[in-house]
Order: structure tokens, then C-alpha cells, then sequence
């Protein structure tokens, strides 16, 4: 075995380790289970409700099926990372960590793998629910789908670090993650539809609206509004949210890799 | 320890220097230099603020040094930390872990990031908290988070062990125990650089000793040759007559008490009492006592202390 696989698979052993552990973090905190798991369902409680009055609309899907990623950025992978993140870091967790075998990023990497593995696990069984139970499609292009879903989810991950620097306690998120949580929800179709001109340009460039893009071309086989998309035809659509995405993925990496903090103030 | 690292000391500390708050701030450490080899127990003791902690972050990589080079079996701690860590067992003076988790999830989450781990359940024993092993870490008590601690750094087999006051907030019991394993390490060729507040432990399981104050080593080497760079003492009720002058000896008369500096102190009595006996001078409250490392630690931090208020108002008035 070379050095350098050696070191890959000791990588993958350190991260998965600390993903344990974070995930058994995760099943203890009821707060942080609510978020991750009943907030996203909502708007799938609701398709199925409106699916018993017999009248599920596409629109209708393709606006469940966005709330409910949203839902899971926002809250399943953004707040809670949030809140785990300022939680170790006070209790001291983070700083003792770096003083093991782990690299800096592995850490990292530990504490956001669950947050992200149930956004990727709830789309999944999302698809699987959607399929067997509401008649709706399965993912026309499930490439970009889970692109749109995983490239969300770093991006939320790397503004999670970014708030950490600006917030003193896991209370505090509640005030803190107020800021990213509005701008973001502004790229929400459904909110951006109703706003002003001027602002309503402004959507496709904030964090969420892309993933929505995405998720819906991957998804539905169509663009958000609603002009059906073929596979090979949701490729040429995707490209641009995809590279909002990715912009703004590089630049929240940037910012945290400068600004993170490992300590608690003083 | 291995022939390549057997003969040349596992770590060594050159002119390290460590300052917070850029070139203007405040210098915690001013250039000091040591070695510990393999099998040794170096133990730091100084006041609190002295930088003890301050250089021992440095040694364990966890930050850099201002400047000075410190080398860990080889290897900057801080630069080549992926080299460096898998070989070195760490315990911070604040460190934490998360409070939901259990003692031996705790235990097994650290084991999964080292390298070559021991078994989790040997690594509690080595610390007496297998029986604490389901429960979780919020309602461990001071001492034995620090047991758990300790236990992580030696989940790793490392050959290098640096303590950053592993016995503070123990009860008598367990702070034997943490003797014994260090001991026990010592002996298995393990080098240990520990800090610590109390000299009577610093006497009991270090080699070599070293007194930082205000960030600078003031005395290194063993507990003996540390006493014998400080003069033993005689004090005794002033008599109303004046003492003669003693060879080797200094003599501090007070109204009330006398008080001789000696570096030979069964020399200097045998004078001090025949002159005494010659005269029929009865010396009350006499006592004489040679250095012990708790005197030599005093007057160190006291000898440092005029000084040091004379540098802080100094970088006062340069700020």
C-alpha cells in the first residue's frame, strides 16, 4: 500500500468516526431531530392531504417538493450544523479534537457527514414516497438532482461556519442564523413570484434558488416555470444555477477557511 | 523507540519565543531551550501566567511559535502535525468533549481517528473509569473528565507524552494512581514533558525540572542540583549582642529576628553555636534548613517579581 492511500483510507476511517459519533449526537438532541426530520415532512404532509382531496397538480408537486428541500438546507443542514458546531466549540470539543491524529478538515468533515447524509437520505426517501404513494415521477435526471441537492448542501454548510464566527452559544443561533435564513428564503420561488421587480432579479443568485433550479429540473423534468426539460435539454438549463451554486460554495470556503474559529472568545 | 531515534532526544526546544497580538503584544514566552529524552520525565512548574501553557501548545503543535524551532522525534510539531501527531499522546489544560455522549463513546470515537490504537477498554482501565464506561460524559465529576482525558492520550501508544496539568482537580487516590502510570510509561521509554502546580509531585515523578517564570526557564535540572544553587537558612531570635561575621555567609539582622544565608550549612552553625556557646548566648527560636525545591521556587518567583512589575510598566508606557 503507498503512503498516499494509506493515508486516503485513514481519511475515510478518522471522518467516519467522528460521523458516528456526531450521528448518536444528533439521536440525543430532540430539537436538532425535529429540525432534520418532521420540519422537512411538512409539506409532504401536506401533498398528501391534498392528494386525498384527489387534485395533485404538478405545480402543486413541484412546490411541495421544493419547500421540502428548502426545508432541509435550511434547517436540517444549515441551523443544526450551526448549533453543533458553536456547541463543540464551547464545550471545548473542537479544540481537543485538534490536538488528536484528525487534520483540520476532517473535523469538519465529522461534524457536518450526518447533516448532509439526511438531507441526500430524506430527498431519497422522498423519491421513494413520492413514487409509491402521490404518482409522482421518478427523478427525469437524477444527476443533477443529486448535484443540485449536495452542492445546497456544502454551500449551507460553509455559511453554518461562516455564522459560527459571529455567534456566542447555541441559544444564540436562534439570532444569528435569522440573517441567511431570510435572504435565503427570498430565492424561494414561491416568495421570490410575489416580490417587486428589482428583487425578484435579484433570486436566481441567492443560494437557495439555484438548488431549487436544479432540483426540479433533476426532479420534475422541468424548469421552474414549468416549461418541461428533457434529459438531455436539462443539462443546457442547468448550467447556469449550477454555477451560482458553485460561486457561491468557493466563496463561502474561502471566507470560513479565514475566518472559523476553533476556541471559544475570551 | 526505534535505532533511529534511539541516542538523540525525542524533543528539543530551541530559543522558542511566542507572542499574542502581533510584534507589539504581550511576549508569554522569551526564548527558552530544552530537551527530554526518551524515557524521561521532564516536569515545568512556574507561577500562574508564567507560559507554561504557552510553550506547551507550541510542543504539542497545536500552535506555532513566534519564533525558535522546536522538533518533536524529528519533526515540527506544528508544519509536518500529520507526521508528528500519530507518534505524540496530548492532553490540553482545557480541553472538553461532548457532554451527550458516554465515557466509552467518547473513548471509541478517539480510538477510530488514531493511527494504532490501544483497546478502548484497556485505555479506561489504565485510569480506573471502566466502571464509569455508560455514563455519560456531563455527569462525569472534574476529576474524572481529567482521568478520561488522560486515558485519550494514551489510547494511541504514544512516545511522546505531554501533560498539561493532569493531576489538577484529582482526589488523593487518583492522583497516585496518575503517578504510577506515568511512572510506568517512563519506564517503557516513553518521554513526558508534564506541567504542574505542585512541587512535592514535580519531586516525586520528574528526572528533570524546569522553573519558567515570566515566560523564561530561571532554573532547570534535577530536584538536587535545582536545592543546591540556593543557600540554606538559619534564623533565630536577634540577640542583644552583635553577631560576628560568619565565613561564606550572609547575615540580615532585623530587630527581631536574624537571619544567615550559607551555602554550607554544617560549617556555618558549628560557628554560629561555638560563638555562641564561648559567650553563654542563649539563640531562641533557632532553626536551620537546608534549600527544599519549595524554597528555591519561592525565592525565584520573588527574586522575578520586582523585576517583572518593572517590564509591565515598561510595555505600558511603549504602547
Amino acid at each position: 500500500m503507498s503512503i498516499a492511500t494509506r493515508a486516503r483510507s485513514g481519511t475515510v476511517a478518522r471522518v467516519a468516526s467522528l460521523a458516528r459519533a456526531e450521528t448518536t449526537l444528533l439521536r440525543r438532541n430532540k430539537l436538532l431531530l425535529f429540525n432534520a426530520v418532521v420540519i422537512p415532512l411538512l409539506p409532504v404532509a401536506l401533498l398528501l392531504f391534498v392528494r386525498a382531496e384527489g387534485e395533485l397538480t404538478d405545480e402543486a408537486a413541484t412546490t411541495a417538493l421544493t419547500l421540502m428541500i428548502a426545508a432541509l438546507l435550511l434547517f436540517a443542514v444549515y441551523y443544526n450544523l450551526l448549533s453543533s458546531v458553536v456547541a463543540r466549540r464551547e464545550e471545548l470539543v473542537l479544540k481537543r479534537m485538534r490536538a488528536g491524529e484528525c487534520s483540520d478538515a476532517e473535523i469538519l468533515a465529522g461534524t457536518a457527514l450526518p447533516a448532509i447524509g439526511i438531507a441526500l437520505a430524506m430527498v431519497a426517501l422522498m423519491i421513494l414516497v413520492g413514487s409509491a404513494a402521490l404518482g409522482l415521477p421518478a427523478p427525469s435526471n437524477p444527476v443533477l438532482l443529486v448535484l443540485g441537492i449536495l452542492g445546497g448542501a456544502l454551500t449551507f454548510t460553509a455559511l453554518a461556519l461562516i455564522t459560527t464566527t459571529v455567534t456566542r452559544n447555541s441559544e444564540a443561533a436562534q439570532i444569528t442564523s435569522m440573517p441567511v435564513i431570510m435572504i435565503a428564503v427570498l430565492g424561494l420561488p414561491l416568495v421570490a413570484d410575489g416580490l417587486p421587480e428589482q428583487v425578484r432579479q435579484l433570486a436566481p443568485y441567492l443560494p437557495l434558488h439555484p438548488v431549487m433550479e436544479l432540483a426540479t429540473l433533476g426532479w420534475m423534468g422541468t424548469t421552474l416555470h414549468g416549461d418541461s426539460a428533457g434529459f438531455a435539454e436539462s443539462f443546457t438549463h442547468a448550467w447556469e444555477p449550477g454555477l451560482v451554486i458553485l460561486g457561491w460554495l468557493v466563496l463561502g470556503a474561502l471566507v470560513a477557511r479565514s475566518y472559523f474559529r476553533w476556541e471559544p472568545r475570551r | 523507540m526505534n535505532a533511529a531515534t534511539a541516542g538523540t532526544p525525542a524533543i528539543t526546544v530551541d530559543a522558542l519565543r511566542r507572542s499574542y497580538g502581533g510584534r507589539r503584544g504581550f511576549e508569554a514566552v522569551r526564548g527558552i531551550d530544552f530537551r527530554v529524552d526518551h524515557g524521561e520525565v521532564l516536569a515545568v512548574l512556574g507561577t500562574n501566567g508564567a507560559g507554561k501553557t504557552s510553550a506547551m501548545e507550541v510542543v504539542e503543535g497545536v500552535a506555532a511559535p513566534t519564533s525558535g524551532r522546536v522538533r518533536v522525534l524529528g519533526y515540527d510539531p506544528w508544519a509536518d502535525r500529520a507526521a508528528a501527531r500519530p507518534r505524540m499522546g496530548i492532553m490540553l489544560q482545557s480541553g472538553g468533549f461532548p457532554s451527550d455522549l458516554t465515557v466509552v463513546e467518547t473513548a471509541r470515537m478517539w480510538a477510530g481517528t488514531l493511527s494504532e490504537p490501544r483497546p478502548v477498554a484497556e485505555g479506561l482501565e489504565m485510569v480506573n473509569l471502566q466502571q464509569r464506561a455508560g455514563t455519560p460524559v456531563k455527569q462525569l465529576s472534574g476529576g474524572e473528565r481529567r482521568r478520561l482525558d488522560l486515558a485519550l492520550s494514551l489510547l494511541g501508544n504514544p512516545e511522546v507524552l505531554l501533560l498539561d496539568e493532569p493531576t489538577t482537580g484529582l482526589d488523593p487516590e487518583s492522583r497516585r494512581n496518575t503517578w504510577r502510570l506515568i511512572s510506568r510509561l517512563r519506564a517503557a521509554g516513553t518521554a513526558i514533558v508534564l506541567t504542574m502546580h505542585y512541587l512535592h509531585e514535580a519531586e516525586e515523578l520528574a528526572d528533570r525540572i524546569a522553573i519558567l517564570h515570566c515566560g523564561a526557564i530561571v532554573r532547570s535540572g534535577s530536584v538536587a542540583e535545582i536545592v543546591a544553587e540556593h543557600p540554606s537558612r538559619i534564623t533565630f531570635a536577634t540577640p542583644p549582642v552583635a553577631i560576628p561575621e560568619l565565613a561564606g555567609s550572609t547575615v540580615h539582622t532585623s530587630a527581631t529576628t536574624t537571619t544567615v544565608h550559607t551555602a554550607d550549612l554544617q560549617g556555618t552553625l558549628t560557628e554560629l553555636l561555638s560563638w555562641a556557646a564561648e559567650r553563654g548566648i542563649r539563640l531562641e527560636s533557632l532553626r536551620a534548613s537546608t534549600a527544599s525545591l519549595e524554597s528555591a521556587f519561592l525565592a525565584v518567583a520573588g527574586e522575578e517579581h520586582a523585576a517583572s512589575a518593572h517590564d509591565t510598566t515598561h510595555e505600558r508606557s511603549l504602547s
